[in-house]
C-alpha cells in the first residue's frame, strides 16, 4: 500500500481534520468506548456507539451507526478463478458491443494472401504473422500458398491457428537469388487471385507476407477501402548487417538521401492522391543481398506488395459493378512475365484510394530476413530423437541415482576441475566442441561409477 | 466539490426564473458561501460556518420582513458540505449539533444524503457535488478504445492521518476492499493521483464509488460521465436528483457488510444487464444532469435543483405564520454559534 505524504492534503478527502486549535471542541474527548478493532476475520462488525440525539429535524436514529467498524476480510482473499474467467469473458462481451456501437459498421471479410515456402525462418515468420490475424475482430480467409509441395511442415504449423486456411501448392520450388525470388513471389500471388475468383470469395484482399509486420489498426483501416486501396508500408532494409563500417557507411547514406523508407501513396494538401513515395535504393544497390541468407541488406523492390488492398470483386469473372479501370486477371498475368505490383491491375493509377490518414500513417512494416538456404533446423522444431547426450543437472539429483554422499575433498577438487574443462570447452570452436564433449561425458561417466565403487 | 454553492448564485443572478420582485416571488435565495472559510492547504473549515449562516440569516430577518413571514419556509439555502447543514466534517460532531436550528423550517440543497440521518431533513435536494465539466470534457477519449478495465478505484483506503488505526474512515469499507482485493488482478485499485485519471475511467467497466468520511463522493459524477457502471458501496446513501435519474438501473449497489464478497457480486451480474446499464449511462440527458456547466445549458444540474424546488410548489398553509407567531429558538445551539460573524 503506497501512503505517501500528499494523503492528508489530498483533494479527494471530503473532510480536514488538522490540528487546527481554533476549535476547542476537537476530538480529542471523543474515544469510542469499543476494542481497537483493527483487523478481524469474521463477519460481525462490531457496533461502536449508537447515537440518539434530540436534534432539532427529530427523525429516527440511523440504521447505519456511527463509530468504529471491523474491517471485514474473508478468510481466502484471492481471486476466484472461476470469476475470473467469467469477468474475462464478460469484458469481451462489452468489447464486442463497443465495437458494434462504435468501430466499423457491417465489416467485410478480410482475405489474407501469404506465399511462403519451408525453411529455416518459416516458423518465426509464420507464427508472426499468424498472431496478428488471429487478433483481427473480423471475418478471416488465409490464403497460404507454398512453394515446392504443401508439406505437413506448413500444414501444422497453420493448424495451430484456427483459422480458416486455404493451404495450396504452386509447383516450382523458391530460388536462390532474391530477384527470382521476389518474381516467383509474385507468381504465387497471382496463383492465389486466381483461387479467389475461383471460389469467389468476397471481401478484401491484403497481401500478407510471411515476414512482414502488420499492426491491428490496419485491418481496421482497410475496412474503408472502396475498389482498391494503397497505405503507406515501412521498409526496414537495414537488416542482418553486423559490420560496424557498414552501419557507419548506412549512416552516411542515409544523411545524403534524407529519405524516409516508405513507400506509399502520396497525397497533395487537399488529400488527393497525386503520387506514389518510393525507397531510393540506388545508393544500396551495390551493398545488396543477392542471395538468401547473405549478410547483406534485402532490398524491396519499386512498390511492394503488401502496400495494396483490393476488393475481392475486382478479381472476379463478372461481377455486376466492376469497374471498367480494371484489367483481367488472366490478361495480366500473360502480358508481364513479372507483375511487380497490382498496379498493373489499374489502367489508371489516379482511381487508387490512399488509406490510413492519406499514407501518413504506416501500420505494416516490410522486412526480409533470412538464415541461410543450406541452414538445417529441427523438423517441426520438435528434437526427436533426443539428443545422445544427457548430463545430470549439477543440484537435481538424477532419477534413478543413489542419494549422493558428501565429497571427501579430494573428490571436491575433481568435481571443480570438471567444470573448468566444461567451461573451456564452450569458447573452443565448434568442430573441436563435439570431440570435447565426448571427452567429458566420459570422465563423468568415469566419475560416476568411481563414486559407486567407492560407496559399495 | 463543493462549488456548487458559487455557481449555483451565478446561475440565479443571470437566469430567467429569477425575479426582482420579492412579492411574486415562490422561493428567497440567501447565498452564503459556508465552505469558503479555508485552510492554508485550501481545505473547507467547516467551524465557524454556522455562525455565518446565522449572521446572514440576521442580516436578512432585520432588513426585509420576508424571513419572518415565514421563517424561513420558503426560502432555500445551498449548503454542499461534508453533512450538509449540520457543518461538520466528522459525522458524530455532525450528529451531536444536528442541523443548524434557524434552518429549521428552510428547504436544504445539499450533497450528502443518507436515509435516516439527522442531518438530512425531510424535503431537501440532493445534488451531485460540484465536478469541472471542461476539464473532464478535455479528457474524454474515443468512444470505440475497448474498455479492458474491469473494476477501478483511485483514492485512500486508510486515512492515516485522522485514523490511524482503521475502522473509523469509510465504517472500514474502503480498508475492507483493499485488503480482500489488492492481489486480485481484476481490481485496479491503489491510493496513486495517476495524471490519467479520466482516461482510465473511460476504459473501465466498473467504478467504485465508495463512501469515505461522508457517503457522498464527485466519484459519482465522474463514473455517470465516463460511462463506467458506479458500485456504490454505502449503506442507506441518498442519490442526488432521486427522482430524474434511475440509479437503480445504472449502478450496482453493494451493502458494506457485502465487501469482501465484491467480486463475486460483479462477475455475477448477468451480461445483458450489464449492457443494458451502458447503454443507459450513454444516454447525455444522464450526464448533462450531473454538470453544473457555464454557461448552463439545458436539463443540466441546475435545471434539476430548479425542477426540484418547483415539485415543492405551491407552499402549503403552514409556510405562512400568522402574525405574532414564532417557531424558531433563536438561542438554541451551542453557545459558540452565537457569536455573530
Amino acid at each position: 500500500m503506497k501512503l505517501t505524504a500528499l494523503q492528508q492534503q489530498s483533494r479527494r478527502s471530503n473532510s480536514f481534520r488538522g490540528s487546527s486549535p481554533l476549535d476547542s471542541s476537537m476530538d480529542g474527548a471523543i474515544k469510542s468506548p469499543s476494542t481497537l478493532g483493527a483487523v478481524t476475520s469474521t463477519s460481525t462488525s462490531l457496533p461502536a456507539m449508537n447515537l440518539t440525539t434530540a436534534a432539532a429535524s427529530g427523525t429516527s436514529s440511523s440504521r447505519v451507526v456511527v463509530g468504529r467498524h471491523g474491517i471485514l476480510i474473508r478468510p481466502w482473499p484471492h481471486p476466484n478463478p472461476a470469476e475470473v474467467m467469467m469477468a474475462h469473458r464478460l469484458i469481451e462481451r462489452v468489447q464486442r458491443e463497443q465495437r458494434m456501437q462504435y468501430g466499423v459498421k457491417n465489416p467485410r471479410a478480410v482475405i489474407a494472401i501469404t506465399p511462403t515456402y519451408v525453411r529455416t525462418f518459416q516458423t518465426l515468420h509464420l507464427t508472426g504473422v499468424m498472431h496478428s490475424l488471429m487478433n483481427v475482430p473480423y471475418d478471416l480467409v488465409w490464403i497460404v500458398v507454398e512453394a515446392g509441395a504443401v508439406t505437413n511442415e506448413t500444414a501444422s504449423l497453420l493448424a495451430k491457428s484456427g483459422l480458416t486456411t486455404i493451404h495450396v501448392e504452386y509447383g516450382k520450388k523458391m530460388p536462390i537469388l532474391w530477384e527470382d525470388r521476389h518474381k516467383l513471389e509474385a507468381k504465387m500471388r497471382l496463383h492465389a487471385l486466381r483461387l479467389v475468383r475461383e471460389k469467389k470469395l468476397d471481401g478484401i484482399v491484403i497481401f500478407a507476407d510471411d515476414s512482414n509486420m502488420l499492426s491491428m489498426e490496419l485491418f481496421d483501416e482497410i475496412q474503408n477501402v472502396n475498389q482498391f486501396g494503397a497505405v503507406s508500408v515501412g521498409i526496414l532494409a537495414h537488416s542482418g548487417g553486423d559490420g560496424e563500417d557498414e552501419t557507419a557507411v548506412v549512416q552516411k547514406e542515409e544523411e545524403k538521401n534524407s529519405g524516409l523508407p516508405v513507400q506509399g501513396p502520396a497525397c497533395n494538401s487537399s488529400n488527393h492522391l497525386v503520387g506514389w513515395q518510393t525507397f531510393n535504393s540506388a545508393t544500396f544497390m551495390e551493398r545488396s543481398a543477392r542471395y538468401v541468407g547473405d549478410r547483406a541488406i534485402v532490398l524491396p523492390r519499386k512498390m511492394e506488395w503488401a502496400g495494396f488492398v483490393l476488393n475481392s470483386r475486382l478479381v472476379w469473372r463478372d461481377a455486376e459493378d466492376k469497374p471498367d479501370w480494371v484489367r483481367d486477371l488472366d490478361e495480366v498475368a500473360a502480358d508481364e512475365e513479372d507483375v511487380e505490383s497490382p498496379l498493373s491491375f489499374v489502367k489508371d493509377a489516379s482511381v487508387v484510394e490512399p488509406l490510413g490518414s492519406c499514407g501518413r500513417k504506416v501500420m505494416i512494416w516490410w522486412l526480409r530476413v533470412e538464415a541461410r538456404a543450406d541452414s538445417k533446423f529441427p523438423a517441426g522444431w520438435v528434437i526427436n530423437p533426443p539428443l545422445d547426450v544427457t548430463v545430470p543437472a549439477k543440484r537435481t539429483p538424477w532419477p534413478d541415482a543413489p542419494p549422493e554422499l558428501p565429497l571427501p575433498a579430494g573428490e571436491m577438487a575433481v568435481v571443480l576441475q570438471e567444470n573448468a574443462e566444461k567451461h573451456a570447452t564452450k569458447t573452443r570452436s565448434t568442430r573441436k566442441r563435439r570431440s570435447k564433449r565426448k571427452h567429458a561425458t566420459r570422465t563423468i561417466d568415469e566419475r560416476v561409477s568411481t563414486r559407486h565403487a567407492g560407496e559399495n | 466539490m463543493f462549488a456548487a454553492e458559487i455557481y449555483m448564485h451565478r446561475f440565479l443572478l443571470s437566469s430567467p426564473v429569477r425575479t426582482l420582485n420579492p412579492e411574486e416571488a415562490d422561493w428567497f435565495y440567501t447565498p452564503v458561501y459556508t465552505t469558503c472559510d479555508l485552510t492554508p492547504n485550501g481545505l473547507p473549515l467547516p467551524f465557524k460556518s454556522p455562525r455565518m449562516m446565522r449572521s446572514a440569516i440576521q442580516l436578512i430577518s432585520s432588513n426585509w420582513p420576508y424571513w419572518n413571514r415565514t421563517e424561513g419556509a420558503d426560502h432555500f439555502f445551498i449548503v454542499p458540505h461534508d453533512f450538509g447543514a449540520c457543518f461538520h466534517y466528522q459525522e458524530e460532531k455532525a450528529i451531536e449539533r444536528g442541523i443548524l436550528p434557524l434552518l429549521q423550517r428552510a428547504t436544504l440543497v445539499q450533497t450528502f444524503g443518507q436515509r435516516n440521518h439527522v442531518c438530512l431533513k425531510d424535503g431537501s435536494i440532493t445534488i451531485p457535488p460540484y465536478a469541472p465539466p471542461q476539464k473532464m470534457q478535455a479528457h474524454l477519449i474515443p468512444p470505440n478504445t475497448p474498455r479492458s478495465i474491469f473494476v477501478y478505484f483511485r483514492g485512500l483506503f486508510y486515512d492515516v492521518g485522522n485514523d490511524p488505526e482503521g475502522g473509523y474512515y469509510a465504517r472500514g469499507a474502503r480498508a475492507s476492499v483493499w485488503e480482500n482485493f489488492k492481489d486480485n488482478p481484476l481490481f485496479d485499485i491503489s491510493t496513486e493521483h495517476p495524471t490519467t485519471y479520466y482516461e482510465d475511467m473511460q476504459r473501465a467497466i466498473f467504478c467504485l464509488c465508495p463512501l469515505g468520511w461522508a457517503p457522498w463522493s464527485p466519484r459519482l459524477v465522474e463514473a455517470v460521465i465516463f460511462g463506467c457502471i458506479p458500485v456504490i458501496i454505502a449503506d442507506d446513501i441518498v442519490l442526488p436528483f432521486a427522482d430524474a435519474i434511475p440509479w437503480e438501473e445504472i449502478g450496482v449497489f453493494v451493502a458494506e457488510k457485502d465487501v469482501p464478497k465484491l467480486d463475486t457480486i460483479l462477475t455475477s451480474i448477468p451480461t445483458e444487464v450489464i449492457l443494458r446499464k451502458q447503454r443507459l449511462l450513454a444516454n447525455p440527458s444522464m450526464k448533462q444532469a450531473m454538470l453544473f456547466p457555464q454557461p448552463p445549458q439545458s436539463r443540466d444540474a441546475f435545471h434539476q435543483i430548479l425542477n426540484g424546488l418547483a415539485r415543492k410548489l405551491p407552499h402549503d398553509r403552514s409556510t405562512f405564520l400568522k402574525p405574532g407567531e414564532k417557531i424558531l429558538n433563536w438561542t438554541a445551539g451551542p453557545v459558540g454559534d452565537l457569536k455573530p460573524w
